[in-house]
């Protein structure tokens, strides 16, 4: 697609993410619905298959899902200025509302009414974590040696102090490894 | 300098992170405890916050950390907010260019292998830590298994659960524990 390095694209790409950023509660893959209807169908900016590729690139470069769409959309719009406006859009209305919230959730934070809503808050979060776990175990790969990475992963952050770079680190390596070998195997 | 520091801590959680969800918690809980600017219970609380508000949970606990922690509030969230989306902004500028060969290219796929059941394993290390912060607050033991607000905690997370696997919406379940919090610390003195 052809790039188009005109102000107002780069405008729109701006205002279109600030959209993006303030409407949407939970994330960047909450966010993709609302991404996929502005900028493929309404804007025309990118293809059905290029929101595929995005989901498939953010998930296997790091940070956050929000982050890695809009600097790529705005890349492949409007180069390097559409990035960065895209992004700094997507970023803006959290920066704002909850810049807001920090100075009034601590001066709420000491009155018991508040107190007994976050012990009701907690316990329901900790569901929500438990679905996030089960939705990342079913996209997973099932391989024998998953299972022992994802234990491994485990006991090693819950039971030990090693740091979770290190862990994040290992466990990459060990993946590539297995996955070399067992090409390898596959190719005799 | 707390500035530098918030920049830096970020940008690493930036770096290390991959999947989306709450594959972030695991890394960010590690910092928050390593520079005591939350613990557990707090970084609970504000993922709450943060479900209940627009926008990425990256980004709002950077600007929300930035701002409690810094003299300087807002100078602070920008620093930490700049710092988590540093690297997948540059990363990304990378990628964009050769992203066709990116998307087939073995070593990404093979570290990709590993990286997936490893972040399963990271947050299940997360459920424990934050089980444990949400039902023995005060320490394990067994006289915490009758004391009122294990059981309230007890009720509320095994309803939410349910709610949560039918899909129902993030806010809802926020809201609805919220008020089920509030009824339980009101009705305490008639049948705690």
């Amino acid at each position: 697609m052809e790039k188009r390095r005109d102000l107002k694209t780069i405008f729109q790409l701006f205002v279109t993410f600030a959209k993006i950023g303030g409407f949407t509660f939970g994330g960047g893959l909450a966010m993709l619905p609302l991404i996929q209807h502005e900028t493929v169908e309404r804007r025309k900016w990118v293809t059905e298959q290029d929101i595929m590729d995005i989901l498939a690139i953010a998930e296997s470069t790091p940070g956050p899902i929000a982050i890695n769409s809009a600097t790529f959309i705005g890349y492949q719009t409007a180069g390097f200025w559409g990035a960065f406006a895209a992004t700094f859009g997507v970023i803006l209305p959290s920066f704002v509302v909850i810049s807001i919230i920090a100075t009034v959730l601590t001066a709420f934070q000491q009155n018991l009414y508040v107190q007994y809503a976050f012990n009701g808050i907690r316990a329901g979060m900790l569901a929500l974590i438990v679905k996030s776990l089960w939705t990342m175990y079913k996209k997973c790969p099932k391989h024998a040696w998953s299972y022992v990475v994802m234990v491994a992963a485990f006991a090693l952050s819950a039971f030990t102090g090693i740091n979770v770079v290190w862990i994040i680190l290992g466990c990459a390596a060990f993946g590539l490894a297995a996955t070399l070998i067992a090409q390898r195997r596959a190719e005799k | 300098m707390i500035y530098l520091q918030l920049f830096l801590t970020f940008f690493k959680i930036g770096l290390f992170t991959f999947g989306g969800g709450y594959a972030m918690i695991p890394l960010i809980e590690e910092e928050m405890l390593a520079h005591a600017w939350m613990d557990t219970e707090q970084l609970i609380n504000f993922m709450a916050v943060s479900e209940s508000t627009p926008g990425p949970f990256a980004i709002n606990i950077a600007t929300y950390v930035g701002s409690v922690t810094a003299p300087i509030g807002l100078l602070g969230s920008a620093c930490a907010t700049l710092g988590v989306v540093l690297p997948s902004f540059l990363i990304i500028l990378l990628v964009a260019r050769m992203y066709q060969k990116f998307k087939t290219n073995r070593i990404v796929a093979g570290c990709m292998n590993g990286l997936k059941p490893a972040v399963v394993g990271l947050i299940a290390g997360a459920v424990v830590t934050m089980g444990s912060a949400v039902f023995f607050p005060a320490g394990w033991a067994l006289s915490v298994l009758t004391s009122y607000w294990f059981i309230v905690s007890s009720i509320i997370f095994v309803g939410m659960l349910v709610l949560v696997f039918k899909k129902a919406h993030p806010i809802v379940v926020v809201a609805l524990s919220a008020a089920l919090g509030i009824a339980a610390g009101v009705l305490q003195p008639w049948i705690g």
